[in-house]
């Protein structure tokens, strides 16, 4: 079988060189590279475990050296840079994704993906696999209806049993519940969860052929596309931030947010926020973190005055490190947490603001 | 302008979900039952289109009798017709048999078995035809990430996800839905009819009115059989579990500004100092 490996890039789109792999991607590629060595299936090329990555990129600019590089250790053998796709637009990439898929026993057999058939015979027992992101999960619906597949979404398990079969274990609840499942299809489609597949390398890294392809796609596949334009005061987003610092209903109220941010910005990391935040307005939504916030996956969470409900864990469950503030010791945030202060958010962060102040200062 | 909005039956998860003896399902002896947050925002903005442009808001659930209840506290919210497609108690319909059975609500298949007049009539509100649906992004329950999409493939209509602003035109004819992603603004123009995902955060649900709930209990709910529960190609989930929570023994660096100290040694070990 070969595993395609839809990839999202990091970094400014479009920017030449400066893009790597999203972590998310590397989670996705790395339960891809488990379900492709484990596989029993033989492809149609005779090929077996073969892992693929799909990149939607200018191959002069992100899908460069590095880039390869970067999918080569983690086991890719196949780099396909698809070109000829302005923005992002979720349909066109799930057609090329069949196209790709259909035809990956030869290549170029059909010129436009419009003329694939599909699930043809050469895609039969092949897995696509993308990250439980809102493009991968988007992109993976689409290609579950315009094929008749089913797709499972966030995974965090998948065994190939043969036969078209596959054992899963998938996210419900935003991961506070586990799913096992069974998956038949010709196709596998998965998404992997973005907070419980650790991003592991190859023990021994691949070396990726890179196959330029620009498909023809139809008009209508483009008509829903993306403009981006830069969002509020720039900084690095919640879900891939590697610090982030925590407020709930403990900080009290708007103004009372201005420590966390000054603790942020020492930290190199972004302020994340608990429902009641949002729901009373002192910060936008786009700062929740939770199961109806945005899940995040720092190497530390420092949550202030958040006592921690399950829909909040959710959403932080793929934390590194917590340290917990809070004046409650039994809140669960508190006995969850890998560290603990008991006491008043509103003394111990100006205080660790001023204490790492005069840190920096003295090394410089 | 006549709005679809799609909702799903799911419990009040509060503190630890507990699982029936069987383990295909949580337990709900204790809990209540809701909409997701994302579905709570979905009707919201449909009232508010329909209170700018005129029309109807529909509500449709696929779900048991008692999702009735979810029904009527959307049509407190401003709905003015719900339909229910009944599926036997403790059945999982999955996303593609969900889509399928949607869909017929959709195109006002559904009603035209259904008992009493109005469907397809227009006049009241149920059945279409819609120029848009709306639809939390995903439940909060089996989070499957596909019914709205699905949805909109079965209609051939456009459709964006994850959406947390969504305006449209003077004229009703056009939609501009956005989201963040990677830090950055992401905006789909779509004409309509098409199909939108929304996320909590798109607006701030209203509470219901006294006169709004009154309304919702008398009002009339369209009731229609809905798929039987052996849907062929979906996922078919074997078991549920909770994940094994992280039995950590938190390390207590101390009480008040007192524990500085100790704090900054954690952060330069973990690395975020230096």
């Amino acid at each position: 079988m070969t595993v395609f490996c839809l990839v999202e890039l990091d970094g400014p789109a479009g920017a030449g060189g400066a893009a790597g792999v999203a972590e998310a991607s590397l989670r996705a590629i790395t339960l891809g590279r488990g379900l492709a060595a484990g596989s029993s299936s033989t492809g149609e090329s005779g090929a077996v475990g073969g892992l693929a990555a799909v990149v939607f990129a200018d191959p002069g600019s992100e899908a460069g050296p590095g880039l390869v590089a970067d999918l080569a250790a983690y086991g890719v053998t196949d780099v396909f840079a698809v070109s000829g796709i302005d923005g992002y637009a979720p349909l066109a990439c799930a057609r090329v994704l069949q196209w790709l898929v259909s035809d990956s026993a030869n290549p170029g057999l059909h010129a436009s993906p419009d003329e694939s058939p599909y699930p043809s015979p050469a895609s039969w027992g092949h897995a696509v696999v993308a990250a439980g992101t809102e493009r991968g999960n988007e992109v993976l619906a689409h290609l579950g209806a315009i094929t008749g597949l089913p797709m499972a979404a966030n995974c965090t398990q998948a065994v190939d049993n043969g036969a078209g079969a596959y054992a899963i274990v998938r996210q419900r609840w935003a991961g506070l519940l586990l799913e096992e499942a069974v998956l038949e299809a010709p196709v596998a489609l998965l998404t992997v969860a973005t907070d419980a597949v650790a991003p592991v390398p190859a023990a021994v890294a691949a070396s990726a052929t890179v196959h330029h392809v620009a498909p023809s796609v139809d008009g209508g596949d483009l008509a829903v596309r993306a403009v981006e334009t830069p969002a509020g005061a720039g900084g690095a987003s919640l879900a891939t931030a590697r610090v982030v610092v925590g407020g709930g209903r403990g900080v009290g109220s708007a103004d009372g947010f201005a420590p966390l941010e000054e603790l942020a910005a020492l930290l190199g990391g972004v302020v994340g926020v608990s429902r009641v935040v949002t729901s009373e307005g002192w910060r936008p939504h786009t700062q929740q973190v939770g199961q109806t916030g945005t899940k995040i996956t720092p190497d530390l969470y420092l949550a202030c005055g958040i006592s921690g409900a399950i829909q909040h864990f959710a959403g932080c469950s793929g934390a590194k490190n917590i340290i917990a503030i809070n004046t409650d010791p039994a809140a669960p945030m508190m006995t969850r947490a890998d560290y603990a202060v008991i006491g008043n958010l509103h003394e111990v962060v100006p205080a660790l603001v001023i204490a790492l102040r005069e840190r920096a200062a003295a090394a410089g | 302008m006549e709005i679809l909005v799609c909702v799903k039956r799911v419990p009040t998860v509060g503190g630890a979900i507990t699982l029936t003896a069987d383990r295909r399902a949580i337990d709900t002896k204790a809990s209540g039952f809701t909409i997701s947050p994302h579905e709570e925002c979905a009707v919201e903005e449909a009232v508010r289109l329909v209170e700018r442009f005129g029309g109807s808001v529909t509500v449709a659930t696929l779900g048991p009798a008692a999702a009735e209840e979810q029904l009527r506290a959307c049509l407190a919210l401003g709905a003015s017709a719900a339909v229910l497609l009944e599926t036997e108690p403790g059945a999982e319909v999955g996303p593609i048999a969900t889509a399928a059975a949607l869909h017929a609500v959709a195109t006002g298949g559904a009603m035209t078995g259904a008992a009493g007049p109005g469907a397809a009539a227009g006049g009241a509100g149920s059945g279409g035809p819609f120029d848009l649906l709306l639809l939390g992004n995903e439940a909060s329950d089996t989070g499957d990430y596909q019914v709205g999409i699905r949805l909109a493939h079965l209609l051939g209509w456009p459709a964006a996800t994850g959406i947390k602003a969504l305006s449209v035109d003077e004229a009703g004819i056009s939609a501009s839905a956005s989201r963040t992603y990677r830090g950055a603004l992401e905006t789909f123009a779509l004409e309509l009819p098409c199909v939108v995902t929304v996320k909590e955060g798109i607006n701030l649900p209203r509470y219901p009115s006294l006169p709004g709930r009154l309304r919702a209990k008398r009002a009339a709910i369209t009731r229609v059989p809905g798929p039987d529960r052996a849907p062929a190609q979906d996922v078919r989930m074997t078991s549920l579990r909770v994940p094994d929570a992280p039995k950590k023994q938190a390390t207590v660096l101390g009480q008040g500004a007192g524990a500085v100290p100790a704090l900054v040694d954690v952060l330069v070990e973990l690395g975020v100092v230096s």
